[in-house]
């Protein structure tokens, strides 16, 4: 009893200064307490300022001068040159445009292979390596090594096995396999979209593993425990619980994956160097050729503008799409 | 799976070995390409070394300078990640603990600049960092400085995004009883919070040194002799006449050592990160 008034008297004393604190002092924190997110935020911003919104600002101002070599040093005094640049860039029956508009189709479709490709294989592996056997930690870190290799040392290796004379594919395609007449070049000619889509699936798949993976793991043991006791195939299982709750992770996955691969560069820059081939001139590095080799900054950057528009508007739609169909499910 | 039948096993069995065979055929390039003399990679392609050779990986020193390009990417890397992790932690630790006016714009902001497809920024960024250099003397373009500063921003947003996730599964009676000891804010976010949160904090850091160590388009551009990164020195191994393979391959195997050794070393936190991530 003594010991419990004690106690509360102690507790008293020390928390009496904090009761009694300086109104000023209450006032700094209630300031402190507003200003201290921004002030934690402010880093951040400064950073995401400097390398992302103000360039992304000036990217879309220099698409409307005529910004050419002469004003790379200082490129406020270039002329203005209205909707010029993207009036080239949209004028398909000119060299310009026909290039450009030659070069979205090609990333179209090889985005829609790679992205297709990536998250079959990823949802397959990551489907086969769900139940436990041995040696199965081993196999998952195999299968994320593409991911972890640094792009360019990954690459360089592709375009090694690519070689015609001395590489690998044609070693196996030709010598071993002899299912080509001649040994076809992969990184010249319209071979080398395929030789591209390769590297590209080799590359992404890993990702689409490792989300479907962590994904599969939410699904509870008991419902295929349920499905399988009213006589549900494995395949069954796999079309009625594996896939419908994979629902939420591939909505993002795949526009993830969408993005990365459209907007690649390192990819073809790395397999082909500065010059890619016709069949596999993916977008970013026909943009990138054609600013730096005629050293048309403003020509680059309206279709730089031109791709953001192109890349918004499918983001906008799938988001909206898929919102509305998850919204008519519920 | 429950109860799969013979067929579906023996599938799973073939797709996973035609699967592990795909994946790790560059990596038995690049290691049996390494140990090879220079005759055997310019010739048809053999997969055992007519003479095992370890010359190759003294020569890649030598060829080009490729100590220099190491060091440039360590310490790009290297400082792009020890500041991408703080400034994350930072505004991650805002955004998880606080509500105040504009979150959500600056969390959508930051997220939707990850979409935008790097060429858009490197004309303008290159135009600025060159007027920057010449305006007020700081060199940012052909700078390590410019090169830190761009790669921590890539890793930023993804990070803050994954930091926060984390730190929200860190149960808000840990800052409660911290604030009641006395702590202030920070003091709570050094001593309670980046103790319990390291997974997180490691994933992040793992995330952000792959980024800034595989970058190559910036790297290619706003890089000159003196500061070449690992990215784009690999590529002087072609000369005008040859490419010495053999020395490609076994530069490729030491510049990926330290990405992958971390990885995989790590790999069970960045799936974590990336789970409490995918899962919100």
């Amino acid at each position: 009893m003594s010991e419990k008034v004690i106690d509360r008297q102690t507790v008293g004393k020390e928390a009496a200064p904090k009761g009694a604190a300086p109104a000023r002092r209450r006032l700094r924190d209630k300031f402190g307490r507003s200003a201290l997110p921004y002030l934690l935020l402010l880093p951040a911003l400064l950073a995401e300022l400097l390398i992302h919104l103000v360039p992304m600002v000036t990217g879309i101002v220099m698409a409307f001068k005529q910004l050419t070599q002469f004003f790379i040093r200082d490129w406020g005094s270039a002329p203005w040159s209205g909707f010029d640049n993207f009036k080239v860039a949209l004028e398909f029956n000119a060299p310009v445009g026909k290039a450009l508009l030659h070069s979205f189709w090609v990333t179209c479709g090889f985005t829609v292979l790679s992205v297709g490709l990536s998250w079959l294989i990823g949802v397959t592996a990551s489907i086969f390596t769900q139940d436990a056997f041995r040696g199965r930690g081993l196999l998952r870190a195999a299968f994320m090594l593409p991911y972890a290799l640094p792009v360019f040392a990954a690459v360089i290796t592709w375009s090694f096995m690519f070689q015609r004379d001395t590489g690998l594919i044609n070693h196996v395609l030709h010598d071993q396999l002899h299912l080509t007449s001649d040994k076809p070049f992969w990184l010249i000619g319209d071979n080398s979209f395929w030789a591209l889509l390769t590297v590209s699936v080799w590359k992404s798949w890993p990702f689409a593993f490792l989300t479907l993976t962590a994904g599969l793991q939410n699904i509870p043991r008991e419902l295929y425990e349920a499905a399988a006791l009213d006589g549900a195939g494995v395949w069954q299982q796999i079309r009625r619980i594996t896939l419908p709750s994979l629902r939420p992770v591939n909505l993002v996955l795949v526009l993830v994956l969408f993005l990365w691969t459209f907007n690649d560069f390192n990819t073809p820059f790395v397999l082909f160097g500065k010059s890619a081939p016709q069949a596999a001139d993916l977008i970013s590095i026909h943009i990138y050729q054609s600013s730096f080799i005629t050293w048309n900054f403003g020509q680059g950057s309206a279709m730089s503008v031109l791709l953001l528009l192109f890349l918004l508007l499918v983001t906008a739609v799938y988001l909206f799409a898929t919102n509305r169909r998850r919204g008519e499910a519920e | 799976m429950i109860n799969p039948p013979a067929s579906f096993r023996w599938l799973r069995r073939v797709v996973l070995l035609v699967l592990a065979v795909f994946t790790l055929t560059p990596v038995a390039v690049m290691l049996s390409s390494s140990l090879k003399p220079l005759r055997d990679v310019q010739g048809p392609w053999r997969w055992i070394p007519s003479e095992l050779t370890f010359r190759p990986y003294v020569d890649i020193w030598k060829t080009v300078p490729l100590a220099k390009y190491f060091t440039n990417s360590l310490i790009v890397a290297g400082s792009a990640t020890a500041l991408s992790v703080l400034i994350a932690l930072l505004a991650g630790y805002a955004v998880s603990r606080y509500r105040f006016r504009g979150k959500k714009i600056f969390t959508i902001t930051v997220l939707s600049t990850q979409m935008f497809p790097g060429i858009l920024f490197l004309l303008p960024l290159f135009l600025i960092f060159v007027n920057i250099g010449n305006s007020t003397g700081i060199a940012l373009y052909g700078s390590r400085g410019g090169l830190i500063l761009t790669y921590l921003t890539f890793s930023l947003p993804f990070s803050i995004w994954m930091l926060a996730g984390y730190l929200d599964s860190i149960p808000r009676d840990l800052d409660e009883a911290a604030a009641v000891d006395g702590c202030g804010p920070i003091r709570t976010l050094v001593q309670i919070i980046v103790p319990a949160a390291l997974p997180g904090i490691i994933a992040v850091a793992v995330y952000a040194f792959m980024t800034a160590w595989g970058e190559v388009l910036f790297a290619s551009v706003m890089t000159n002799d003196q500061t070449r990164t690992l990215a784009v020195g690999l590529q002087g191994y072609a000369t005008q006449t040859d490419v010495y393979w053999n020395q490609v391959m076994a530069a490729s195997l030491v510049v990926s050592l330290p990405v992958v050794a971390g990885f995989l070393l790590l790999q069970r936190y960045l799936v974590a990160g990336l789970t409490a991530g995918a899962v919100k």
